[in-house]
């Protein structure tokens, strides 16, 4: 039943993605292009999907499990720390260049757009440089981070 | 500032945002996880796996639905217009930098913002930052780079 929930949501997840434009750079980039002719749909995007999962989350932090029954694994980290800000900095100027994100970009996989590919084989690289960094800095301070 | 009202869709718009974030509170009351696709994804690819059902499943879906879409829909409408060479240095900088300030515009502009998590609205203060200052220096300081 997890499962089947955990590929629902997925498909769900996706069906969002293609109906609001967020799957479509060409718009996420008319977006962000405030100088430009300004689309700015995907602000909706963003009003909809989080005031529609605001209520799930808050039920969600007041429990210990799910509504069936798998450990509740929520963020547990505060710390507003230099990581966190350099990463997202750098994620924005990929985001800004290409219009993908990761979510859209796996959403747009199997359409046949070519392009994509390369998007996602070097979104795979960037994401395994990052686990080549974490496991030499795991190493080097003695396996504490 | 001029807005392309031609290009506007907000009822399609406000209608995706609410099935994402029906996925997201799915995901979280049925599983208990984060629907940040850039943490499932790089979870997936650890040497070191705990159980990884789930998110292999949700993400599967995620792969699959522009199939079951066109079932029964018309397919969208995707453009990349973006050339092949940027292509790749985005992906590196988005798999690098979603993964290092650990979320992307799910985990941190999605689910953390709905979370009320102060680290996830910073998250997302600087991604959209960056993304609307990169697209206006492709756009209008370097527009012969690009198409």
């Amino acid at each position: 039943m997890n499962r089947l929930l955990a590929f629902l949501a997925g498909l769900l997840f996706g069906f969002g993605l293609l109906l609001s434009g967020m799957a479509n750079p060409a718009k996420v980039l008319a977006f962000l292009d405030l100088a430009g002719p300004w689309d700015p749909s995907l602000a909706l995007v963003m009003v909809g999907a989080i005031a529609t999962a605001l209520p799930a989350f808050q039920l969600a932090r007041r429990r210990d499990r799910s509504l069936l029954g798998a450990p509740m694994q929520l963020p547990e980290r505060r710390s507003l720390d230099r990581r966190l800000v350099v990463g997202s900095l750098v994620f924005g100027v990929g985001w800004g260049l290409a219009g993908f994100c990761p979510g859209p970009a796996l959403t747009v996989l199997l359409t046949g757009h070519g392009k994509v590919l390369v998007f996602v084989a070097f979104l795979l690289l960037g994401m395994g440089l990052f686990e080549r960094l974490e496991a030499s800095t795991s190493q080097r301070s003695g396996g504490r981070r | 500032m001029t807005v392309d009202w031609s290009a506007f869709t907000p009822a399609s718009a406000l209608a995706g945002g609410v099935l994402i974030g029906l996925a997201s509170g799915l995901f979280v009351l049925a599983d208990g996880r984060i629907a940040g696709i850039s943490g499932l994804l790089g979870s997936l690819l650890r040497p070191v796996r705990q159980w990884v059902g789930e998110k292999a499943l949700f993400v599967l879906g995620l792969v699959l639905s522009p199939l079951v879409w066109s079932l029964w829909a018309s397919p969208p409408a995707i453009e990349i217009t973006t050339p092949w060479p940027l292509l790749a240095l985005a992906g590196l900088l988005v798999g690098f930098g979603s993964r290092y300030g650990a979320g992307c515009t799910s985990g941190h502009g999605v689910c953390g913002l709905a979370r009320l998590s102060p680290r996830s609205l910073l998250a997302t203060v600087c991604f959209m930052a960056t993304g609307f200052l990169t697209v206006f220096v492709v756009r209008h300081l370097l527009p012969e780079v690009i198409r």
